[in-house]
């Protein structure tokens, strides 16, 4: 019995990740106490730098490797080099140490009780929490690995690895601690209710097709004719956990709860990369292993992209915090995405891979200058606080705008134009009736971004109102840059969407 | 026997569980379900690589059993440190985050 040939050079990034993950535990272990944290950072960086270095030369490659379980092509490479980009940045926030009173947003120790006297005197002697690194770190791999996988086990696997760690993520927030568990509770639930439903439905694949690997399950939907039941209660079921993962109604309900209670980094984090990793997942599943079945569940993707845009649209009208709202507004782009899905093409891949790349850069950025407006109780997220920040704090407030006007899709933002392409790429499709509905979500939601900015700019600063706090260069380059991407991205899309084009051909 | 009946099982078992986390209160129970769901997949698994006579869903049942333990250690982790806090494990108590 031979061995089977495991392509290193190929895998390269995901083993770095991966590695480092590792690394961040033995660190973990063996370290004193009072430099982990600056060892931990570096080690982070360092790691998800090589990756993206690793990614860039990889470039071009279009193959399976690892017996065929990992898909090394365009489609898989475009969405890790922005997954660790994003992931770059959100180290960065995660390590931002001047917000907070001796500390970053993170519980010293996520063990404590909430105000107890353990906790005062970790707080006291300025602990840290480190852990977070090696728990994003493994995210980080799970996401590499989920828009790669190319058979249902690697898939699997990939949706628990980088869901995991997120679970316990969730949970470690400073402030407002019992919300922060709760979110953390409710995603974990379901999150493990949606992968089980999304395993059976996996069994039902693998039992009609006989095989895990997408490309045999694409040559069996042509082979065999008939015994149909069995594969659309299995596209259906994967369908489910899918839709979970990217926060498509009618499995949203969890969205706004998490992204309101987890640590702020931790939202933009998620909100960025998950969608990202799951988006690029979901495509690669729906076009290479179910491409020949797509007149089956297009009608479903149809009604799903509906009901997402609408909902999300109309229920963010109805926000007082702005981390909900966000979340809202998060779910729907989701929608939007999923009307360039139906189209099933080429330009339709090219055109999901340039908004998630915009969408992704433009939600970390809002959600790094959430964390910087605080009050005495921590970040103050409810609206009304938010009044005349513009007059405060004109260049926050500004580039808060920009992200709103992005999100809105407005010309001379990226999100204009990656809207533009989603809705050209749906009606080249033959989907026009979603581009209509997709246009009038969009009006609707361009109201509450408008809503926020006009809040900002043209009403009074109330008398206690937060402060903006001053963050560490680490956030401000952050966030600066989210904001060039941003413009520079709405201005000379080219060569992105140049890449995106060049990127957009799944090995088979 | 006809391998059928395996497939009908573990659709019973998953219906079990699925109408478990929908309707018990209590995380735990609700945690347990999620097993249950887990484990009736995997039978489905087993079940049809038999019938197809290929080893692969057998693999894929390995691979969820060290799945379903990661998550064993994440979800009771998450579970303990809210009952810490709150003196209990009903997902009806944590209702702080609402509209």
């Amino acid at each position: 019995m031979n061995a089977p040939t495991i392509e290193y050079a190929e895998l390269a990034p995901l083993i770095t990740i991966f590695g480092a993950a590792v690394i961040g535990v033995l660190i973990e272990a063996f370290v004193p106490r009072k430099v982990r944290h600056p060892v931990q950072v570096a080690v982070a960086l360092l790691a998800l730098v090589a990756a993206l270095v690793q990614v860039i030369l990889l470039a071009g490659t279009g193959m399976v490797a690892a017996v065929g379980a990992v898909a090394v092509d365009g489609p898989a490479l475009f969405l890790q080099g922005t997954i660790l980009v994003l992931a770059i940045i959100s180290v960065a926030f995660f390590a931002e140490r001047r917000l907070e009173a001796g500390g970053d947003a993170f519980a010293p120790a996520a063990s404590t009780l909430p105000g107890s006297e353990e906790e005062r005197i970790l707080v006291r002697e300025r602990m840290l929490q480190t852990e977070v690194y090696p728990l994003a770190l493994f995210a980080v791999g799970g996401m590499l690995l989920f828009p790669a996988a190319n058979d249902l086990l690697m898939l699997f696997i990939a949706l628990e690895v980088m869901s995991l760690p997120l679970y316990l993520l969730c949970g470690m927030a400073r402030r407002r601690r019992l919300l922060s568990q709760e979110a953390a509770l409710k995603y974990f639930l379901l999150g493990a209710f949606s992968s089980a439903i999304f395993l059976f439905g996996m069994a039902f694949v693998y039992g009609y097709a006989g095989t895990l690997r997408f490309g045999e399950i694409s040559e069996a939907l042509t082979a065999n004719i008939g015994q149909d039941g069995i594969l659309l209660a299995g596209v259906g079921l994967m369908a489910v956990g899918l839709l979970f993962k990217v926060g498509a109604v009618p499995f949203h309900s969890w969205t706004p709860d998490v992204y309101q209670g987890a640590p702020t980094p931790v939202t933009g984090f998620m909100a960025a990369c998950t969608k990202l990793a799951a988006f690029g997942a979901m495509v690669r599943l729906f076009y290479v292993a179910f491409g020949g079945m797509r007149t089956d569940w297009q009608p479903m993707l149809w009604a799903v992209a509906i009901a997402t845009m609408l909902v999300g649209a109309v229920v963010a009208l109805t926000q007082t915090d702005i981390k909900r709202m966000l979340a809202y507004s998060s779910i729907a782009h989701a929608g939007f995405v999923l009307t360039a899905m139906v189209a099933a093409d080429q330009t339709a891949t090219a055109a999901i891979l340039f908004y998630l790349a915009t969408y992704g850069i433009a939600t970390l950025g809002a959600f790094a200058v959430v964390t910087l407006v605080r009050d005495s109780g921590g970040e103050a997220t409810h609206l009304a606080k938010w009044a005349g920040l513009g007059r405060r704090s004109p260049v926050l407030a500004a580039t808060f705008a920009l992200f709103l006007l992005a999100f809105a899709g407005i010309p001379l933002t990226s999100g204009f134009v990656g809207k533009l392409s989603v809705f050209t790429a749906a009606i080249d499709g033959g989907a026009a009736p979603l581009v209509v509905v997709g246009v009038i979500a969009s009006a609707i939601a361009a109201f509450f971004y408008v809503r926020v900015i006009v809040l900002m700019f043209f009403s009074d600063p109330a008398p206690e109102g937060p402060t903006v706090a001053v963050p560490s260069l680490w956030t401000a380059v952050g966030i600066t840059l989210g904001a060039a991407a941003t413009l520079l991205l709405g201005i000379v899309p080219g060569p992105l969407l140049d890449l995106a084009q060049q990127a957009s051909l799944f090995v088979r | 026997m006809n391998p059928t009946n395996y497939l009908v099982l573990s659709v019973i078992l998953f219906s079990i569980g699925a109408a478990g986390v929908l309707v018990r209160r209590n995380a735990l129970v609700a945690f347990m379900s999620v097993e249950l769901m887990l484990n009736a997949a995997n039978l489905a698994f087993v079940t049809f690589a038999r019938m197809h006579g290929n080893l692969d869903g057998q693999i894929v049942a390995f691979f969820v059993m060290v799945v379903a333990a990661a998550e064993v250690v994440v979800g009771l982790a998450i579970i303990v440190t809210i009952f810490r806090t709150r003196r209990s494990a009903s997902v009806d108590d944590a209702s702080l985050l609402k509209l």
